[in-house]
């Protein structure tokens, strides 16, 4: 039999953008400001989540959804603040996609929502290929790390829009140059916004909350 | 795992686009991959032999074009490669680029019987 040549030129995540972008549709119609935070583990998603629920809580009404390989300590942590929270366990997968939000956005009450977190599992290789229907990238890195990751991890940082540089406060112990770091992210990301905060202490956390308060504001104001 | 989906959604579109064309069986599937798309064709390979052994694409061959990584210089529009962790423009040693090429990850044909 011949062989036939068929000319496909499609992007093999073609489906997961598709399902991204219904899923933004559903979150723009209730004006939800959407955040998929991305890093590796232990950077401080959770504790950023926690911290800033635990700030703006009286203000804006938050949700999240948890992703994890396994286990729902995250979410149980997030549940004990009275947050609507769904937890996706990957079962081994190393990042969400569009579908299990999808899945995860029916179970949330997205009318009574402002603000929503998506924390995806921790890893710095894979998750900036997958869209889920967000409306901004933040990525946080945290000192122990090593200034060297952007140099390491290149699609990550320059597919972000915030950097949330954590864990300052043990700079004194470290021998992490921030103007490397900087220097670096730039290069691949003129646009980025870069806040350095400490968890812990709260230092530099203000700005932070209040850029994204300041997001959440004009989703809002945005005609639906 | 991240191999895993990818190799799943590369079935389901050579299978959709055999399927249109009445094809009874796929040889061959052309991929194109980005260094930057963080895809182990290695990786993808394993996987494929598993999940298509059912389907008209068992046994079809895969292949994959790499694409290089390149950059362009938000100053002097040099396009470059960085080499070893380098980002700076090569030319005028300035920073800030963008990403052109390195990723792809898409199918650019298929092979059927």
């Amino acid at each position: 039999m011949a062989i036939k040549v068929i000319k496909v030129g499609e992007d093999i995540l073609g489906a997961n953008e598709e399902t991204a972008r219904t899923n933004k549709q559903k979150l723009d119609k209730d004006r939800v400001f959407t955040i998929n935070i991305m890093s590796s583990p232990g950077a401080g998603k959770t504790s950023v989540i926690l911290s800033t629920i635990n700030k703006l809580k009286d203000r804006i009404k938050m949700a999240v959804i948890e992703g994890d390989v396994a286990s729902s300590v995250d979410a149980e942590k997030v549940e004990a603040l009275g947050i609507p929270v769904i937890q996706i366990n990957t079962a081994g997968g190393c990042h969400l996609d569009a579908n299990m939000v999808e899945s995860a956005l029916n179970g949330l009450p997205l009318e009574e929502t402002d603000l929503l977190f998506i924390e995806n599992v921790g890893n710095l290789i894979c998750p900036n290929a997958f869209s889920l229907g967000e409306d901004r990238r933040i990525m946080i890195s945290s000192m122990p790390e090593g200034d060297d990751k952007p140099q390491k991890y290149p699609a990550m940082f320059a597919d972000t829009d915030v950097i949330l540089l954590n864990k300052t406060d043990l700079q004194p112990y470290l021998d992490f140059n921030f103007d490397v770091f900087k220097k670096t992210v730039t290069n691949l990301n003129s646009d980025v916004t870069i806040f350095l905060i400490s968890c812990k202490t709260g230092e530099g956390m203000e700005a932070w909350f209040s850029w994204l308060e300041g997001e959440v504001g004009k989703k809002k104001d945005q005609a639906a | 795992m991240h191999e895993y989906s990818i190799t799943e959604s590369i079935l389901t579109l050579a299978l959709e686009k055999a399927r249109e064309a009445d094809a009874a069986k796929i040889t061959q599937i052309n991929l194109v991959v980005g260094e930057l798309s963080g895809v182990v064709a290695e990786c993808v390979e394993f996987y494929f032999n598993f999940i298509s052994k059912d389907t008209m694409a068992a046994g079809a061959d895969l292949s994959f074009v790499t694409k290089p990584t390149s950059v362009r210089c938000h100053k002097c529009d040099k396009i470059f490669t960085p080499k070893d962790g380098d980002w700076s423009c090569p030319e005028c040693h300035e920073i800030g680029i963008d990403i052109v090429t390195g990723r792809e990850c898409y199918m650019e044909s298929i092979e059927v019987e």
